[in-house]
């Protein structure tokens, strides 16, 4: 008998290390959108102080859990064992030490926790790049304020957020309508977009994002709306291109540049008039043509807290050509997805534009416009030749 | 036998079949059909997350579209806490409270009888919405601005005005609670003699007491602004929509000690019985369950680290988070130190116990990474959150009243549950539950973000949801397992006669008859320790092991009552007599409430409803408690 | 040895485990329940206090009329006097006292009531809503909730009083007068805080 139990005490240190093996294992997981493969500092030092909590939660489970298997091995009733256990009713000093050795443990997360805490809060010092994101039910907005064209209007993409490799980027956010969250978890923790107020996040991509290549392209990380937002919340994602410096410049010097507007006839003119007659209630487009640049649909202002937001009723059309994605950045854009997304965009992602009030504000989806193929074809022609 | 007889004679059971039990005010009865209900939102509950399972299985499912998918989660969630959890406890609570304490009922029988069926109509009404086009759809949190956001479509009413019905229940259930704790005790059972599980039954009334009312304040803010124009959460005109955050988890966080508390109070019943040894340091568990009380109101905020609070103000509630991690592994060292030098018998009660305590750990020590406020910004609103709360409210709350329902099931029916069956429920629900929740950690780390109805490919997500909707569906064959073990051993008789006192039991309700009469006792105990029957049946040796005391064999230990058997000193025992006001009482709130849903034609509903509950009220003041023979 | 504990064991005296004393039970019952309504009213001034600068560009709190509020809030402090004196002549057995002050009570209450409604009208016809900022919902949501407690206090006290002229009497008439009693004056004294939070605190 004695045996017995002596031998099960060596195998639990055994089973221990094991266990602590699959856990590290099982979360060295991957994949462009983990959190657990950081991508730039903040996202770095959270996952520093997750894997030391997850060594010290493993220790203390392993702990408790030896101790449960062996009571359960060493106080089992066996057959023919009588007698009654001694009536013990408690031991003041062993629970007084187990009282104070958590609270030490916690104390001793609780320095570096805080110490993190507010680094990541601050702000980041010196040059930094500043990135205004509208939460939109179901996009995201992206306006680079620092970043003006010749009028004087700044950089706006939708749900493709560029940006130059080792720089701080400083994210000032808001929403139109409900609650979001902007989380990209290899560069930084969520933080929610609430209407009604300004949160902020910083985000700084390493120089050279994990190489391995999920299929997404190279330099991509993914990102998602975290907070539950409507109907269409889990088709409310995000990419994140991460460029060099130079390739980053050449990138915004593209995209300040207004579309073409199409000259002559052919599906494509066919599709810019139906752009202009249709689209514009809710697109907007800086289009260059004969008579210079006109900027095509508004937008409205939102006043949060004193400061003002030029939000869009829907994304910015001008390079939708150059996007890798479209409908929250939830779908390829070939022509195909786009097409579909023309005749009847619910048919792709879950949407409520017969509930849509734009006068109020309120816009829950791109409704079926009832385009015929002809205007379809011209459409997708245009908005793919807006590079 | 002369006890039997005399029991007889002094039973006033009152009306029998569905009247009997829509009138009943005995606190058994009542907690039967808190159990039963339960039980069957437990399964609809379970219905809703298999669904949900199944469209997750692959990327981009296509079993649910993102409607419905809402719609089942928001059940799902609403249901498995103010649906299951919390009325399984209410349950166990009202059976057993008043006879751990040595009581013949609770305080207000009638109350607890209104309890009940405003529980069950409003569960109903919840329901409802089912037929009359949609469920709520806004996650059971309900954060505005979205829960305001469609203010033409009522799903999301049906969700204010039932969570504030179901809120009024329990806080009447609680001031029931409260005041039989306090008033009602046997003579001898001071308030440290009370078993833990009346403790944490204590602490669960005073928690639901203090925070049902915040959200109930938000949630008639919610429906103020989505039937009258109300702005409380309209950013436009410059309110804020985190007020509704805070109203609602200055409830909510706890609520989750009201959810796990009274599973921690039968696992602490449990273990000492099945380790033949008293609680291991009673005072600590007991201190360290109200500490967790009291500190869980200082805590909330920790629902709220992404929500752009401020650095400051996100640190307090981070430390206060860890902090409320000292009291909690306190009683997980006091269980195990309970079993430690015990002689462990492996019933199913005792295996579910077990169980609880080895998941409940895992859950609190990821809650501990919660606090850590940097990681729980990686973790927040992620499967890994789903996963943390399923290890406490599932592997944790739900195993514990598992174990409850082996355990007592024999004092509820006179019957045990089979044992083979009962070991393998518990093997394949430790199994199933494992392999559902435990991979949600992996997919919350590598950013699966919670309440998505689909996901894309090569995410590095497939795997894990795939292992999660097997074990979802291991879980589901455990339970059938459970329901047919109580079918075949109540309802079909195949279950081995329990007697009064089957697992030798150390406290109050053993030592009465399975079922218990009408009354509970014949007499009212005299209480003169903490575990009094156990004492009444052992002594301690000089190595202070026990020793069984020879005048008193088996499990039918004769009641020690004050005045013997005769008859005569009891004739007198007045038990509250049935009434149909409890019932109609809260048939015209939820009809009120029904109302509400549906302004402003609804407001002829909400007369009426008015009329019938007003009624039932005073019909109910007037009555006396007790009619004259 | 074995048996040392049988002798803390033995038999009590009989003692009366008939009837339970409603006295305590009520009166807890009633404590537990006003506990939770200062968590309700709790929630509601909480709310007030982060709207009440939060006018939405409209009418603020210049529109109170402090001197016609004190005057109510007066008659309503008055009314706690008058149950006070309403449950003494219970205890002291004077039933027709007793009615005296009841009604006395259940009229200051309604004098009250009457006094918010007029407010009411007015701050609506000068433009304040429940609809016109969040400080008019949190407004009238607090200020309209606590009308609705008086409401049912004078309910419960025009019933005791119509009680005892049909002379419906039980045992316990004085507990009820008394558990009326602790919620009246709670209701009061909620008044006080929300008169001083709503009306008297200056805007910061």
């Amino acid at each position: 008998m004695r045996r017995r139990v002596r031998r099960g005490r060596c195998v639990y240190p055994a089973c221990a290390l094991a266990l602590l093996g699959v856990i590290l294992a099982g979360c060295s997981g991957s994949g462009p959108q983990s959190s657990l493969e950081p991508a730039g500092p903040s996202a770095r030092d959270i996952d520093g102080l997750w894997r030391l909590v997850l060594v010290l939660a493993t220790i203390v489970f392993v702990i408790v859990a030896a101790g449960m298997v062996v009571a359960m091995v060493r106080f089992r009733e066996r057959p023919g064992d009588t007698r009654e256990p001694k009536q013990l009713h408690g031991n003041t000093a062993l629970e007084i030490t187990w009282t104070i050795i958590p609270a030490v443990l916690l104390a001793i997360i609780a320095v570096p926790t805080l110490q993190q805490h507010f680094e990541l809060r601050d702000e980041p010092d010196g040059p930094r790049l500043d990135v205004t994101v509208i939460g939109h039910q179901w996009w995201w907005e992206f306006t680079y304020p620092g970043l003006t064209d010749a009028e004087g209007a700044p950089l706006t993409t939708a749900n493709e957020l560029h940006l130059p490799a080792g720089q701080p980027v400083y994210l000032t956010m808001t929403s139109v309508d409900v609650i979001h969250s902007f989380w990209v978890p290899p560069l930084n923790g969520k933080r929610d977009v609430v209407p009604g107020r300004v949160t902020n996040l910083k985000l700084e991509a390493d120089a050279s994002v994990p190489s391995e290549d999920f299929g997404f392209g190279p330099g991509v990380i993914l990102g998602q709306c975290a907070e539950f937002c409507g109907l269409a919340h889990a088709d409310m994602r995000l990419r994140v291109f991460v460029h060099s410096p130079a390739d980053f410049d050449a990138w915004v010097e593209r995209q300040l540049a207004p579309a073409a507007e199409p000259t002559g006839t052919g599906p494509i003119a066919t599709g810019y008039q139906t752009f202009e007659l249709v689209c514009t209630a809710c697109h907007q487009a800086r289009v260059a043509g004969s008579g210079g640049v006109e900027r095509l649909g508004q937008g409205v202002t939102v006043d949060v807290d004193g400061e003002s937001f030029d939000a869009a009723l829907a994304p910015d059309l001008t390079h939708f050509g150059s996007r890798t994605t479209f409908g929250g950045a939830s779908f390829d854009a070939t022509r195909d997805h786009l097409a579909r997304w023309l005749a009847n965009p619910s048919d792709l992602k879950p949407m409520a534009p017969e509930r849509n009030d734009i006068a109020a504000g309120r816009i829950l989806g791109m409704p079926n416009l009832g385009l015929t193929t002809d205007e379809i074809d011209g459409l997708v022609e245009l908005l793919e030749s807006w590079q | 036998m002369a006890l039997m007889a005399d029991t007889q004679r002094t039973l006033s059971p009152g009306p029998r079949g569905v009247w009997g039990w829509l009138t009943t005010v005995d606190h058994k009865r009542i907690g039967l059909l808190y159990a039963v209900t339960a039980a069957l939102f437990f399964f609809i509950g379970g219905v809703e997350a298999l669904l949900v399972r199944m469209q997750l299985f692959q990327p981009n499912g296509e079993v649910l579209s993102s409607d419905a998918y809402n719609q089942l989660f928001t059940m799902h969630g609403l249901t498995m806490v103010f649906l299951v959890i919390m009325p399984i406890a209410a349950a166990f609570t009202n059976y057993f409270l008043p006879i751990l304490v040595g009581a013949r009922d609770v305080a207000f029988p009638r109350l607890n009888a209104f309890s009940y069926w405003l529980f069950l109509f409003s569960g109903l009404l919840v329901y409802s919405s089912f037929l009359v086009g949609g469920a709520p759809d806004g996650a059971w949190v309900g954060y505005a601005p979205l829960s305001t956001q469609l203010e033409e479509v009522v799903r999301m009413d049906f969700w204010t005005v039932g969570l504030q019905l179901l809120g009024v229940a329990s806080i009447a259930s609680s001031a029931n609670f409260i005041a039989t704790v306090f008033t009602m005790r046997a003579p001898g059972m001071t308030m440290l003699r009370m078993p833990v599980f009346v403790w944490m039954a204590l602490v669960v009334a005073f928690l639901l007491i203090f925070s049902l009312p915040a959200v109930g304040i938000g949630l008639f803010q919610l429906f103020i602004d989505r039937n009258f124009g109300g702005l409380f959460y309209a950013a436009e005109a410059g309110a804020d929509p985190l007020l509704w955050q805070h109203l609602f988890w200055v409830f909510g966080h706890p609520e989750v000690y009201v959810l796990i508390l009274p599973a921690m109070g039968i696992v602490s019943e449990v273990l000492p019985v099945f380790s033949r040894k008293p609680l291991f340091g009673y005072p600590f568990i007991v201190f360290s369950g109200a500490a967790i009380g009291f500190i869980g109101f200082g805590v909330w905020s920790h629902h709220m680290f992404t929500s752009g609070m401020g650095p400051i103000a996100e640190a307090g509630f981070g430390v206060a988070t860890m902090i409320i991690a000292v009291p909690t592994g306190v009683k997980i060292f006091n269980w195990i130190g309970t079993t430690w030098g015990g002689r462990i018998r492996f019933s199913t009660p005792m295996l579910f116990s077990l169980g609880f305590i080895a998941m409940f750990v895992i859950g609190g020590l990821s809650g501990v990474t919660h606090s850590v406020i940097p990681a729980d910004t990686q973790q927040h609103d992620t499967y890994y959150v789903v996963a943390h709360f399923h290890y406490v409210l599932f592997g944790g709350a739900v195993f514990g009243y598992v174990a409850g329902v082996y355990y007592w099931f024999p004092k509820w029916t006179g019957r045990l549950l089979d044992e083979s069956l009962g070991k393998l429920h518990f093997w394949l629900a430790l199994i199933g539950f494992n392999l559902t929740f435990g991979p949600m950690h992996i997919l919350g780390l590598n950013g699966q973000p919670r309440r998505t109805y689909r996901y894309g490919e090569n995410l590095g997500w497939d795997f894990w949801n795939q292992i999660a909707t097997i074990g979802a569906f291991i879980i589901l064959v455990s339970f059938l397992v459970f329901a047919w073990n109580i079918i075949s051993s109540h309802f079909l008789r195949r279950g081995r006669p329990a007697g009064r006192d089957p697992w030798d039991g150390r406290t109050l309700e053993w030592t009465i008859e399975s079922p218990p009469p009408v009354h509970n006792f014949d007499e009212v105990p005299q209480v003169h320790a903490l575990d009094e029957f156990w004492h009444r049946k052992y002594a301690e040796d000089d190595e202070g092991r026990a020793v069984r005391m020879p005048d008193v064999t088996g499990g039918a230990v004769t009641v020690e009552t004050d005045s013997g058997g005769d008859g005569d000193a009891h004739g007198d025992i007045h038990m509250p007599s049935p009434s149909y006001y409890p019932a109609l009482a809260s048939a015209g709130l939820v009809t009120m409430g029904a109302g509400f849903v549906y302004l402003p034609w609804g407001w002829l509903a909400v007369g009426v409803g008015a009329v019938i509950s007003m009624w039932a009220f005073f019909g109910w003041s007037l009555e006396p408690i007790t009619r004259e023979h | 040895m074995a048996g040392a504990p049988l002798a803390e064991h033995a038999p009590a005296a009989g003692h009366d485990e008939g009837h339970h004393d409603v006295r305590p039970v009520r009166k807890t019952a009633m404590w537990v329940f006003l506990g939770s309504e200062c968590v309700f009213f709790g929630a509601m001034i909480s709310t007030f206090l982060l709207y009440r600068s939060n006018t939405n560009g409209g009418i603020g709190s210049e529109i109170f009329d402090i001197p016609f509020t004190s005057a109510s809030s007066f008659v309503l402090l008055m009314s706690s006097l008058t149950m006070v004196l309403a449950h003494g002549a219970y205890y002291g057995g004077d039933l027709r006292q007793a009615r005296v002050w009841l009604a006395a009570t259940a009229l200051l209450g309604t004098t009250f009531l009457a006094g918010q409604i007029f407010e009411f009208s007015e701050f609506i016809h000068q433009g304040l809503t429940l609809t016109s900022s969040p400080f008019g919902s949190a407004f009238y949501m607090l200020t309209g909730f606590h009308g609705a407690h008086v409401a049912v206090g004078v309910l419960l006290l025009g019933s005791m009083f119509l009680l005892s002229l049909g002379g419906r009497l039980y045992d316990d008439r004085g507990l009820n007068v008394e558990l009326v009693g602790l919620y009246w004056h709670f209701v009061d004294i909620v008044w006080i805080v929300i008169f001083t939070v709503v009306y008297l605190l200056q805007q910061p």
